[in-house]
């Protein structure tokens, strides 16, 4: 359901950078990090994305999520290893607890593509 | 022909809610008060928990509960009979507040009330094992339930609420000898991801643990006060200057 509101960050977001452009150029693709590690289901997303940009300057945008996996680092083992999302985050090695997740959390507008405005004729 | 450019932003989806939740955070500290996030599945326990924390707790600390009911006022009237303000929010269809609900509420709660003779906000999120921890409302700790009903998985597969939580309680305890659960299993599947949450067994029902959990909101009261005074030594007093971003204004 909060994709709905994720999605409202996401346009508002795009809609103060694209009023600030002086061409207003036609967007064309919005690319996201969304994290192994987060509350948002990259699914749902692109749905809320669709629904929400229809009759907007965004519509027909192609909305391109990049999923990062959960990454932790184990610091008495001094290596990165990768929990197994639903069953198990602690180290394999040594069952030490997960406590620095070094790639999984984010949810980060990273660019956007976009073209100039086509000549009006 | 077709010429495309790029680019980059690198903006988090939540900035404005954290931005938001942050402020919150600020009006809690200049009027003194320690504020707790309460979240669960629906029905794990938060409103009888509330109840019991009122009716104990209340002599001592001044309380104040912002109530998350999705959409009646069930909740919020069930905790008024405790004689504190309890400022009901509707979230409407939303499956978790968020800072921007939660300053509508202060609004209301500054309007009716002198902040400044509180010393705890209980706020109750909205029943969602999911989301909620996502979504910062300006607490200083984050409560976290689980009741011996909804299995011991639920902390591996729903997992980013019990990473963040600063306290777990296992609710319902009372019904643990019906349902088949390992407790200690729910412990160590916590511990996986937080060795350091402060977790409680309670039952609302029998009263099991309660005091322990009693001990816990002190103590974190204690402390966030204790921090306060050593940053801003009581020297003058502080008025409301700031003007507030549009989007706190209009809830
Ligand atoms: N046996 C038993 N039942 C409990 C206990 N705590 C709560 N309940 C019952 O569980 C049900 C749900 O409790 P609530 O306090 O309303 O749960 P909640 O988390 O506030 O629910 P929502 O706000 O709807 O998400 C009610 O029927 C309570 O009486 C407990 O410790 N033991
Ligand atoms: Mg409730
Ligand atoms: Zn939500
Ligand atoms: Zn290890
Ligand atoms: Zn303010």
């Amino acid at each position: 359901m909060h994709e709905t509101d994720m999605t409202r960050a996401l346009l508002n977001t795009i809609s103060d950078w694209w009023d600030a452009q002086p061409d207003r150029p036609v967007i064309e693709k919005v690319h996201l990090i969304v994290g192994q590690f987060t509350c948002v289901e990259p699914v749902s997303l692109q749905f809320a994305f669709e629904v929400q940009t229809r009759d907007t300057f965004l519509q027909g945008a192609e909305l391109v999520i990049q999923e990062t996996p959960l990454i932790a680092y184990c610091h008495a083992c001094q290596q990165e290893y990768r929990p197994e999302y639903g069953l198990q985050y602690a180290c394999p090695t040594c069952h030490a607890p997960m406590e620095d997740i070094r790639s999984g959390r984010e949810l980060k507008i990273d660019r956007i593509e976009y073209s100039p405005q086509p000549a009006t004729r | 022909m077709h010429q495309t450019f790029d680019a980059a932003l690198g903006i988090n989806l939540l900035h404005a809610n954290q931005a938001g939740a942050n402020h919150n955070r600020e009006h809690f500290d200049e009027w003194g008060i320690t504020c707790l996030n309460i979240m669960s599945s629906p029905g794990a326990g938060k409103t009888a928990l509330l109840e019991k924390t009122l009716a104990t707790l209340s002599d001592e600390l001044k309380i104040a509960v912002i109530e998350g009911d999705m959409t009646t006022e069930l909740d919020a009237d069930r905790l008024r009979q405790y004689n504190v303000p309890v400022i009901a929010i509707n979230t409407g269809r939303s499956c978790h507040l968020d800072s921007k609900m939660v300053a509508g509420g202060l609004h209301q709660f500054v309007h009716n009330y002198n902040p400044e003779e509180f010393d705890l906000v209980l706020v109750e999120n909205v029943g969602n094992l999911v989301c909620p921890a996502e979504f910062e409302v300006g607490e200083h700790g984050k409560v976290a339930l689980l009741s011996v009903t909804e299995g011991e998985d639920k902390p591996l597969k729903y997992p980013v609420m019990f990473q963040e939580a600063d306290c777990l309680l296992i609710t319902k305890l009372d019904l643990a000898p019906y349902v088949d659960v390992n407790i200690d299993q729910i412990i160590a599947n916590v511990r996986q991801m937080n060795p350091t949450v402060t977790i409680i067994p309670v039952s609302a029902k029998t009263g099991e643990g309660l005091d322990q959990w009693f001990d816990w909101v002190r103590q974190c009261q204690r402390s966030q006060s204790q921090s306060l005074s050593l940053q801003l030594p009581h020297t003058h007093t502080h008025t409301h200057t700031h003007t507030h971003p549009a989007i706190l204004e209009q809830v």
